[in-house]
């Protein structure tokens, strides 16, 4: 039995502009997503911002209501049985909000372990288990106000944790913290999943839905454009070649007459300092560099080279395509 | 048992991050000097000691009721601030244990304003703090914290949908001083008011307090106010319920 079911799910924003003429508008964030997550398997949910990672999130965490379709988890409706999924679940969201400045780290631990009805007798060595787990020891008394991101990160890591869930949701938890912050993070959620976790994790960060996920769903437009192993989703883009142009200024439209050339398969700008680079993906059995050079209008170009694909540009194939 | 712990260990801990406001703090050291003085200038004109005691104890609760009304309405504003509101609403109890505690810290406050402003009076202006029933004097003011943290339930869950709920809260802060009968009689005020009177928990906390410290039976008054503020808290529940599900429908959990 799948522990996490999403099933054509929708939802559906009513947004505002203009105040005294007041014009309603509705946004689609999600637009019928449907996957399901195996007992202990990590699966993640990548996508660019607002792709409809959170928005998915908060509707299997029972903090928002679904326009249409059903989600359960461990067999509970999200809408429903929205106390019985809360029970069973943990919820760690990326940021440095959501933490009581000024109590110390443990007693907000301590004030959700009530929350969450840990056990009187187990409350203390559970906190200590955690504050372990996630590095915070020796600094649990500090009120949360001096704690950098990353600890507050790990805090919330921790208090996700409390009442030991056996279903993890974390919404991109690495989300602005340094590159060691970051890679500590992942170590923490690798051994989650190594524990037995069942773990749904959003990120926009290719690599770390590739280093950490066992399946992954790509989302953009609030659609699952792919999903499979990362493995799975490599091949999609291994037979292809990537020129990667560097140009001072790419003129308007360029964009668009690239992805016109016969044999390309996605288009890209990235901006470097004072330059920007040409990123385009084309089918191995093409030249295509020359063709490329021409759609640049006489701009000045810098570097040109050939590379294979990545699991990145894939995910930027994916998500361009979609766009 | 398991209810009584949470609602505890909940008001303790957020009376613990309330008295490590600065801000907060300061207004509780200045606002009881203010109502002493008020009480007292107003009432010097009377010949009778105690008339100086009876207006002392008025505006001790009027720093009791303005710990709670300027605070409480934005109780879940507040949680949006910090970022907690949606990790609360995550959490398996019923949302009104969660939220009850909060505002039960923030009429609790109001203790040391009681005590503040009386104080002061006692002190700066020489009022005779001679109480004639302290054990139900005690008595009344536990029920008028807890009433007046019910009634801030009530408006926690009613302002919700506001965001600048704090400012409804302020907005209910004067008229209650008035209505309550805090500084001046209730028999003076037109006879409309009295059935509004009637229906507000401080009007009866107040009458408790006073008859406790001045000689009369607080008892009727206290039950009263006890039982007004179990029917804030049984409102609150059944509005909490539509508040909460409208706000997750309308995905308005995480607003600021």
């Amino acid at each position: 039995m799948a522990v996490v079911e999403a099933q054509d799910l929708h939802r559906t924003y009513r947004t505002s502009t203009g105040t005294l003429r007041r014009k309603w508008k509705n946004v689609e964030a999600v637009r019928g997503v449907s996957f399901e997550i195996a007992e202990g398997e990590l699966f993640g949910l990548l996508g660019p911002n607002g792709a409809g990672k959170t928005t998915t999130i908060k509707m299997l965490i029972t903090l928002l209501i679904p326009t249409s379709g059903t989600a359960r988890v461990l067999g509970f409706d999200v809408v429903k049985d929205a106390r019985e999924v809360r029970k069973r679940i943990g919820y760690v969201f990326g940021g440095e909000r959501g933490v009581y400045e000024r109590l110390s780290g443990y007693d907000n631990l301590r004030y959700f372990a009530e929350l969450y009805g840990v056990p009187p007798k187990e409350i203390r060595p559970r906190i200590e288990y955690l504050l372990e787990l996630v590095g915070l020891k020796g600094r649990e008394q500090e009120r949360a106000e001096g704690y950098s991101r990353g600890m507050k990160q790990r805090l919330h890591i921790a208090r996700g944790l409390l009442h030991d869930p056996p279903v993890v949701f974390l919404d991109e938890p690495t989300i602005g913290l340094d590159p060691v912050g970051a890679r500590e993070l992942r170590a923490t959620i690798a051994s989650l999943a190594q524990a037995g976790k069942t773990i749904l994790l959003t990120t926009h960060y290719m690599f770390e839905a590739d280093a950490l996920c066992d399946r992954i769903a790509v989302i953009t437009r609030g659609q699952i454009v792919a999903h499979g192993t990362p493995a799975d989703l490599k091949r999609g883009v291994a037979e292809g070649t990537v020129v990667e142009v560097e140009v001072f200024g790419v003129p308007e439209g360029t964009p668009d007459r690239v992805r016109e050339l016969n044999g390309v398969l996605g288009v890209s700008i990235e901006e470097r300092e004072q330059a920007q680079v040409l990123i385009v993906q084309t089918r191995a059995d093409v030249e295509l560099t020359h063709s490329i050079l021409g759609t640049l209008d006489g701009a000045n170009i810098g570097r040109i080279s050939t590379r294979e694909p990545t699991l990145e540009d894939a995910y930027v194939a994916l998500v361009a395509d979609e766009e | 048992m398991k209810t009584v712990r949470l609602l505890a260990v909940g008001w303790w801990f957020q009376l613990k991050m309330i008295s490590r406001s600065p801000f907060e703090g300061v207004g509780q050291i200045i606002y009881p000097l203010f109502f002493a003085t008020v009480a007292f200038f107003v009432f010097r004109a009377g010949d009778s000691p105690r008339t100086l005691l009876y207006a002392s104890l008025g505006a001790a609760v009027m720093g009791m009721w303005s710990a709670t009304s300027t605070t409480a309405g934005a109780a879940m504003q507040r949680e949006r601030w910090h970022g907690t509101l949606e990790a609360l609403v995550a959490t398996p109890p019923h949302f009104a244990l969660v939220l009850l505690p909060i505002t039960l810290a923030m009429s609790t406050v109001g203790i040391y304003s009681l005590a503040a402003t009386l104080a002061y009076g006692h002190f700066l202006f020489g009022i005779d703090l001679m109480i004639e029933h302290p054990l139900a004097f005690c008595l009344a003011v536990v029920g008028t914290v807890l009433s007046f943290g019910s009634l801030g339930f009530l408006f926690a869950v009613m302002f919700v949908r506001f965001r600048a709920a704090w400012a409804l809260g302020n907005l209910f802060e004067y008229p209650v001083w008035l209505i309550g009968g805090f500084l001046v009689p209730l028999a003076l005020l037109p006879s409309w008011v009295g059935p509004i009177a009637w229906v507000l928990a401080p009007t009866w906390g107040m009458n408790a307090i006073r008859e406790a410290a001045l000689g009369g039976t607080p008892l009727p008054d206290l039950a009263l106010c006890l039982v007004l503020g179990a029917l804030y808290i049984a409102l609150g529940i059944l509005v909490l319920d539509r508040v909460l599900g409208a706000a997750r429908k309308r995905a308005a959990l995480s607003l600021t």
